[in-house]
């Protein structure tokens, strides 16, 4: 059944594939993990805030994130976007964003749930007696939070993060649906032109198993070794 | 802002003649909860067999569910369908990839086995944690009382395990729920994509998205009430309820 398979396809396009599409994919995973990170956690002091005016709209983003497929959510953005960009710079028309900037900004907010998610409970598992003594030796909130908490959070959370970087690896693959050369759109690309699909789409599998697996590894050593011994 | 809002949208005829946009809307709907519901019932059989063979005091058994694990979680299910539905049909006899590429509905069978395989995969991660929580004591009790170990599975630790994991296990429905949204790729007529269609012929962006969102966020409340209350009904006595795992999609 692999008689009549080219691997030859595979070779003639491995520039394309990693230079222009796997640069993108990686790039929009690095970027998106950050940003989500960094929002995620506003998020999350938001949503265990005492006031309500804070706590309910991060809920009420984080459950509408949550309900709704990635796929529904690449649409919303990608549409939206460009209104979102006239409002905030004042332009009279809708401001055109590149896939990759609309992209970034749909991962971004999209993943910053999900990761909200993660650093709430890292910072519920930190006892409620250092806030206090945080408190007791004059720490204003953000210094208990950004000398205290969040630190020992983030150690907590990291292979949960990092597992979640690795999904958000994965899902950059749906960029598919606004036919965006990522990786999977590069391979889909070259399957279309030359009529290779079966090895185009085995050698694009095989490069994202490799990929998460060598990852999920590599999580897994990383999670023994910045457990805090207690 | 010159966009034009029109709400009025949703009960136009649609390029199909027929039906009105809502209309539409809602024959996604149905084919959105048809796939998911098929692929949850596929996901759970292979889930809980793999699961199980994870927990067995067989070693090469337990590494074959491994493999299985590692192999549909670190490929992204968009890949996954199109291998089922690109790739599968070459690799076969001929005969056998031709009848696979005619059958009607071919979209909606690929995505449901692939959504299946994909989910039976984190099942099987909840069915083994499940009964990896279980004290030792119950499969030592068990296998003493004489029964065998599909016995011993069978009527003491997988009825507990499945109460244990309900909520975590209600997750993952919903993740089914909306990762079904991925076939609209292999041209299935699902919610999204019918959702993406309206906005193609209509020109009326926001209020297709917008629609399909409420439709999901309602299918999302029902099914957690509705879990919410077998799992009140099902809650193990005397335990403090299985902590619900990360939520992932």
């Amino acid at each position: 059944m692999f008689a009549d398979f080219d691997f030859d396809v595979i070779i003639r396009s491995l520039p394309y594939l990693f230079y222009d599409g796997m640069t993108f994919t990686l790039m929009l995973t690095a970027l998106a993990t950050t940003g989500g990170i960094i929002f995620g956690t506003a998020l999350a002091m938001m949503r265990l805030s005492s006031f309500a005016s804070l706590s309910l709209p991060a809920a009420a983003y984080v459950n509408l994130m949550r309900s709704v497929p990635l796929v529904l959510m690449i649409f919303w953005f990608y549409f939206l976007v460009p209104y979102i960009g006239q409002w905030v710079t004042g332009a009279s028309r809708p401001i055109q964003v590149g896939a990759f900037a609309s992209s970034l900004v749909t991962f971004t907010l999209f993943e910053a749930a999900y990761f909200c998610e993660i650093m709430r409970a890292g910072i519920q598992s930190i006892s409620r007696g250092q806030v206090a003594a945080a408190q007791a030796l004059g720490m204003t909130y953000a210094q208990t939070m950004g000398y205290i908490v969040l630190p020992q959070a983030f150690r907590n959370m990291l292979p949960v993060l990092l597992t979640q970087t690795i999904i958000l690896f994965q899902d950059t693959s749906l960029v598919y649906v606004l036919s965006i050369t990522d990786f999977l759109g590069a391979a889909s690309k070259i399957a279309e032109r030359d009529g290779r699909l079966v090895e185009m789409y085995l050698f694009a599998a095989l490069v994202y198993f490799v990929i998460s697996f060598v990852a999920s590894l590599l999580v897994r050593r990383l999670q023994s070794r910045v457990a805090i011994i207690r | 802002m010159n966009y034009h809002w029109n709400w009025g949208i949703f009960f136009q005829t649609s390029p199909d003649g027929v039906h009105t946009y809502l209309e539409t809307l809602f024959m996604g709907t149905g084919w959105t909860l048809l796939t998911a519901l098929s692929a949850w019932i596929l996901a759970l059989a292979l889930g809980s067999l793999v699961g199980v063979a994870r927990t067995t005091p067989y070693v090469w058994l337990a590494r074959l569910g491994d493999a299985y694990v590692e192999l549909f979680r670190d490929i992204p299910l968009l890949v996954q369908m199109f291998l089922w539905y690109f790739v599968l049909p070459e690799l076969l006899p001929t005969d056998l990839g031709d009848w696979l590429k005619q059958l009607p509905d071919a979209s909606f069978y690929t995505a449901v086995v692939a959504l299946g395989f994909y989910t039976s995969a984190r099942v099987s991660e909840q069915v083994r944690a499940g009964i990896s929580s279980l004290a030792r004591g119950q499969r030592f009790a068990g296998l003493a009382l004489g029964l065998t170990l599909p016995q011993t599975y069978l009527y003491v630790l997988l009825p507990m395990a499945y109460r244990i994991i309900l909520p975590p296990l209600t997750s993952e429905f919903l993740n089914v729920i909306k990762n079904s949204a991925v076939a609209l790729t292999i041209g299935l007529l699902e919610l999204t994509a019918r959702a993406r269609a309206m906005q193609e012929m209509s020109f009326q962006v926001f209020e297709a998205f917008t629609a399909a969102t409420v439709i999901y966020i309602i299918i999302n409340i029902a099914v957690t009430f509705g879990m919410r209350w077998v799992e009140r009904n099902t809650a193990v006595p005397g335990l403090i309820g299985a902590a619900p795992a990360l939520a992932t999609h």
